[in-house]
């Protein structure tokens, strides 16, 4: 594991409800800083709705989540501040479609972290070269193929110089020729020391970078083990023949 | 003109056949009791007159009405998607008093009568303003002076000033819930996600509104809004029941003093539909060219 240190992600008791709906049962868990995590599981485990909480973009119904020394809840004063530490890239890309790549880069750190228009844009420029598609600068997101959108996302995400990093299916919309370049993308983001929370069924990314794999099933964490012993010899059957299923194809 | 008719095919000459002799019948029934003459030759006049004195043409009361009426539409609609902005935006507040009170006066607006609510208005605010900010005798002022050229060309007579305002806040009043409709639906037509991702960069609700949902629902709303001045200009004419000087109103003035019912109302008629349509055709063709360059 590399640079593995302080817990910086801490989930206790938590639970989570949609009306009747009970999404996520008495979750713990832990991230520690510099920890690369990949969450799988089948469609409907809560898998999403977890990490979701970790940015305030879904609240909790009770127990405690801890980022980075905050709590998090719906009326904390240090959400924004959180939100500022914690990128998230969607399934779905989410862009801001009227804008160019440059300015969806730039909008964050000058609106948010009133930033000057100079800086701004250095740094815009440096994560649009980490992606490897500097040369898309000018255009506008529907110019762009899913897989160069999801890279422009992630360099989003990265201009506000996030500590952590949540994926969210990052791959599941694209067409399968663009999913490793969005992968590798991902694999150097993982080499450079970022704290990643990855949903994704890629297990080939999962067993390249992952330090810890967890499954989910029915909103229960039903699994958490380093990826050796996740993919050889899980120790829950449910996690067994959920990889079997996954894996056969 | 030629080509149109080749398209024609039997049924076509059959109900335009059946149609023409039916208005015939009609006309010429009522031709022999009706007893009007027409004197469509006066019209013109009417329009644009001859000044004897001064030897110039100048723009009669059917021009001056038209003039006001434009004038007051385009002064309206700004008024009226500024307010509608922010009753669209009200509309999808997160806070329930704001959303509710938005939801009143929308559905206030919805289901009373334009008259109504145009006499309304008049009566219990814009006459009240007009009065509290001394707008009567500022205009009166303006009015006297002798270098009002600018003043006139924006608002016309100056001595009518006050009541261009009342005309102008009561029909962006009414428009204004309309166009609130409009916003909120361009709003909720952003889908979630931008939301969302504007969020996760940490923006506030402000930012989030500001920088990334009303651009985007903003150019959304374009179509419609564009359809929704062209139906305020066509409502203003209501307002000439609080006597505004505006184009239906100086047809009635014209009617009440030459008798010309046919001529002056058929004349506004015209007006009113060459204005609309021209600016119907003309935003549908902006519009049709602005879905060609996006891709």
């Amino acid at each position: 594991m590399t640079g593995v240190s302080d817990p910086i992600i801490e989930v206790t008791n938590l639970d989570k409800f949609y009306g009747d709906f009970h999404a996520l049962k008495d979750v713990n868990l832990t991230v520690h800083q510099g920890e690369k995590m990949v969450i799988c599981g089948p469609s409907g485990s809560g898998k999403s709705t977890l990490i979701r909480c970790f940015n305030g973009l879904e609240w909790h119904n009770s127990g405690q989540l801890v980022i980075d020394g905050v709590e998090v809840h719906e009326q904390s004063k240090d959400m924004r501040r959180l939100r500022q530490e914690v990128g998230m890239v969607f399934q779905q890309f989410n862009l801001f479609p009227h804008l160019t790549v440059l300015e969806n880069l730039m909008i964050g750190p000058m609106k948010v972290r009133r930033q000057g228009r100079a800086q701004a844009e250095a740094t815009a420029r440096k994560y649009l070269d980490r992606v490897h598609i500097p040369e898309q600068a000018d255009k506008y997101p529907a110019q762009l193929s899913g897989g160069q959108q999801q890279r422009v996302a992630i360099a989003r995400s990265l201009c506000m110089e996030t500590r952590i990093m949540l994926f969210d299916e990052p791959t599941s919309a694209l067409d399968p020729e663009m999913i490793n370049e969005v992968l590798d993308v991902m694999v150097e983001l993982a080499q450079s020391g970022m704290t990643m929370v990855v949903v994704t069924h890629e297990m080939g990314f999962a067993r390249k970078v992952a330090d810890t794999m967890v499954f989910m099933e029915a909103g229960e964490i039903v699994e958490v083990s380093p990826p050796d012993r996740f993919f050889t010899n899980p120790s829950s059957e449910r996690c067994r023949l959920f990889l079997d299923q996954i894996l056969e194809h | 003109m030629i080509r149109f008719f080749r398209k024609f095919r039997w049924p076509d000459w059959v109900i335009l056949a059946v149609l023409m002799a039916f208005f015939s019948y009609i006309w010429f029934t009522i031709e022999g009791t009706l007893n009007y003459s027409w004197r469509w030759h006066l019209i013109p006049n009417y329009i644009v007159g001859w000044h004897t004195t001064r030897e110039e043409y100048f723009a009669n009361i059917l021009l001056q009405g038209l003039a006001a009426t434009i004038r007051i539409s385009i002064y309206a609609s700004i008024l009226a998607v500024i307010l509608g902005t922010i009753l669209g935006v009200a509309r999808c507040s997160a806070n329930l008093t704001v959303r509710m009170l938005a939801r009143t006066y929308l559905e206030f607006l919805r289901n009373i009568p334009p008259v109504v609510v145009v006499f309304i208005f008049f009566f219990f605010l814009s006459q009240q303003l007009i009065d509290a900010l001394n707008l009567e005798r500022w205009a009166r002022g303006i009015a006297r002076q002798e270098n009002n050229g600018v003043w006139e060309f924006f608002f016309g007579e100056m001595r009518r000033f006050p009541s261009l305002v009342s005309g102008v806040i009561v029909l962006a009043l009414f428009e204004s819930a309309f166009v609130g409709e409009i916003v909120r639906a361009g709003i909720q037509s952003v889908p979630k996600g931008q939301r969302e991702a504007a969020r996760s960069i940490g923006m506030n609700r402000w930012q989030e509104l500001r920088y990334i949902v009303l651009p985007q629902a903003l150019k959304k709303v374009v179509p419609p809004l564009a359809n929704q001045f062209i139906t305020l200009i066509k409502d203003s004419s209501i307002i000439s029941l609080i006597s505004v000087q505006e184009l239906t109103y100086k047809t009635v003035e014209l009617v009440a003093s030459s008798r010309m019912i046919f001529e002056a109302w058929i004349t506004t008629a015209g007006f009113y539909f060459v204005v609309c349509f021209s600016l119907s055709r003309l935003f549908g063709r902006l519009e049709k060219r602005n879905t060609r360059d996006e891709r």
